[in-house]
């Protein structure tokens, strides 16, 4: 006897497998994942990494902390000490948990109420991105008159260096909330424009869209469960992006004195204060930089692992 | 091997296709140099105006003064009529005149100064790049999911993640006390030039290694590799052999307007080294409101983006004889 023939003696073998099943029509229309869910499957993929979990967490909690930090409490960023003790102290002496800045504000205090404008300015940052290049990536991808013109703004706007772009526009116009949003949503939403209109044309044509149309399936279900779903996964990854995306470009603006007024409190007005006093007072700078990659480190990571695992690819 | 990627395709494509082809892209770059110029010329037509005028002379004239001025330089005249004149101008070679930051200078003189110095370092810096980008995303492809992975990404994650300035100036600041060295850039001491190159690499390198760990996982996973795996084709054999010469090609794509836009240099680590080169002097100009320099500058940084581009597309083609003429793919994302 074979080592194989061996093996097999040892396997049990139920004789009832080898039975021939009825037929049966409703068993036989079953699909595998008949109650296959897109977002619990998504949830699931994303939600299997510890690494995932406490970034999103983190995420949360920050975001949370900063629009409510500034509702509940009393110390007023901008108010300025006028008793020289209380300037530029450290952290844990008496005033503050981040110590004092230059004119005697609270670092604490403004850390978050900096944090709060950043996300802000991310936020309608992403929110014009998106909602633009939903819009025009769309009627890009079905109106094919469209696609020369479209083409060749695509190639005006992503062959002038961003940087470029983003300082003249600051120059040209005022330096201000506004002025960012526009900088940044001028060139941004041609990106999300150009992969939307990929998406659309390839899923447009795409065997399953054929197959479900063939099979009747009512236009609103072939958009909810066919199209949105890769859309709507986009839309999330491209919002968590543009977070740190934004933060740094605030960051940049507000080094090269185009950024938000000085006397508005963000994380890009304290990271240039922090740093022109680094040498001297290193925490004035430490804090707000610690704050801010967390933020921007969560925003980034859980932006990613939720682009993979929105992929129905990896579902599973 | 090289002139077999990079020749032979010239020699049997130069007929033809792929001269039509290069001319094709390349007056369709000429009509995108266009739109830029002129969108951003009607753009500058926006900028403050008391950026034309020396700061002295600003507060000591009077409107009518200012204005009578303008009127000399040609600002008020329909903005059609600039574009023409300025044109005619830059084929003649005269860029027009720096204002406030080098008084009364041409600013073609200035620009042949500053060149040098960006140009250096930025070569350099693509330089170290290309290496040690390379170098990690092999290992990371590599030991996929091991610490040599691990430790890539989350340095690809803080490059990406946390502003540049903050950890530019961190190195500066820590790296510059930690060895002795010179905080500022000084043209007579070697010693100054190591960090700012390094410093400009660190993006890059970050984004050669994941592009490259990803294109090369994405290769491994391929048919004929499996094949080759199966055929017995010794691992290190494939990886140099295959994966990793399929896998760089994307890449090649992006090194024109990389090595292009180190002319510009870069604003962050040209302004806080102090290095007169082209990037320190954008933000410096903007600073001073040098409207003539800043216009210059602007339009400099776009052309040079769009022929990066379009020598991207070329030499794209010219290493990867799979793809078909007249449709460069444009995959990948940017730097």
């Amino acid at each position: 006897m074979t080592a194989i023939e061996n093996a097999m003696a040892k396997i049990d073998i139920d004789p009832a497998l080898f039975e021939r099943a009825p037929f049966d029509a409703a068993n036989a229309e079953r699909t595998g994942y008949e109650r296959y869910s897109y977002w619990r499957s998504t949830m699931r993929t994303f939600l299997k990494s510890p690494v995932s979990r406490f970034l999103l967490v983190l995420m949360l909690v920050l975001t949370l902390f900063s629009f409510i930090y500034p509702l509940l409490s009393s110390l007023d960023p901008n108010v300025v000490s006028l008793d020289l003790a209380t300037w530029n102290q450290r952290p844990g002496k008496g005033h503050g948990i981040f110590g004092t800045d230059p004119l005697g504000r609270d670092i604490w205090a403004r850390t978050w109420y900096g944090t709060r404008t950043s996300l802000t300015l991310a936020f309608v940052i992403a929110f014009f991105d998106v909602g633009i290049g939903m819009i025009a990536g769309a009627l890009w991808g079905y109106v094919k008159k469209l696609d020369r013109i479209m083409t060749e703004i695509y190639n005006v706007l992503t062959n002038i260096p961003q940087t470029v772009f983003l300082v003249l526009l600051a120059y040209i116009l005022r330096p201000g909330f506004w002025t960012i949003v526009l900088a940044m949503c001028a060139t941004g939403w041609i990106g999300v424009a150009r992969f939307v209109r990929n998406k659309v044309i390839t899923l447009r044509d795409s065997e399953f869209n054929v197959a479900s149309r063939c099979l009747g399936t009512p236009l609103k279900r072939i958009i909810s469960m066919n199209i949105l779903p890769h859309i709507v996964s986009l839309v999330i990854m491209q919002i968590a992006l543009t977070v740190p995306y934004s933060i740094g470009a605030e960051v940049f603006l507000g080094f090269i004195g185009l950024g938000l007024p000085v006397k508005t409190v963000s994380l890009g007005n304290l990271i240039n204060l922090g740093k022109n006093n680094f040498l001297l007072y290193p925490y004035q700078l430490a804090w707000p930089t610690l704050v801010l990659s967390a933020v921007t480190i969560s925003f980034y990571i859980v932006g990613n692992k939720f682009a993979d695992a929105s992929d129905p690819r990896n579902h599973v | 091997m090289l002139y077999q990627r990079l020749l032979l395709p010239l020699i049997l494509f130069s007929g033809a296709r792929m001269k039509a082809y290069i001319v094709k892209r390349f007056f369709e770059s000429l009509l995108t140099v266009f739109f830029v110029v002129v969108a951003v010329f009607m753009l500058l037509r926006f900028m403050p105006t008391d950026g034309y005028f020396d700061r002295d002379d600003y507060t000591e004239m009077s409107e009518a003064a200012r204005n009578a001025y303008l009127r000399t330089l040609g600002l008020t005249d329909n903005p059609l009529v600039q574009l023409g004149r300025f044109v005619v101008n830059l084929a003649q070679g005269d860029w027009g005149r720096s204002i406030t930051v080098y008084p009364r200078t041409s600013i073609s003189e200035i620009l042949l100064e500053k060149i040098p110095y960006s140009l250096s370092f930025g070569l350099s810096a693509i330089s170290i790049s290309i290496v040690l980008g390379l170098l990690m995303g092999i290992l990371m492809a590599q030991y996929k999911d091991g610490i040599v992975d691990g430790v890539g990404t989350a340095y690809v994650v803080l490059v990406r993640a946390i502003p540049s300035l903050i950890y530019l100036f961190l190195i500066q600041i820590w790296v510059t006390k930690l060895l002795g060295w010179p905080m500022l850039f000084n043209e007579r001491n070697p010693v100054s030039w190591i960090l700012p190159a390094i410093s400009l690499a660190l993006p890059n390198i970050a984004w050669y290694a994941i592009w490259l760990r990803r294109f090369m996982v994405d290769e491994e996973n391929k048919d004929y590799i499996k094949f080759a795996v199966s055929k017995g084709v010794p691992r290190r054999t494939i990886m140099f052999k295959h994966v990793l010469r399929n896998a760089a090609v994307p890449l090649v794509q992006y090194l024109p307007s990389q090595i292009l836009l180190t002319v510009g240099g870069s604003l962050i680590i040209e302004s806080i080294y102090s290095i007169p080169g082209l990037g320190g002097l954008l933000v410096y100009a903007i600073r001073q409101q040098d409207n003539p320099l800043v216009q210059a500058l602007v339009l400099i940084f776009s052309v040079l983006g769009i022929f990066g581009v379009f020598m991207g597309d070329v030499l794209m083609v010219l290493v990867d004889p799979r793809i078909k003429l007249g449709k460069a793919a444009k995959s990948g994302g940017h730097a």
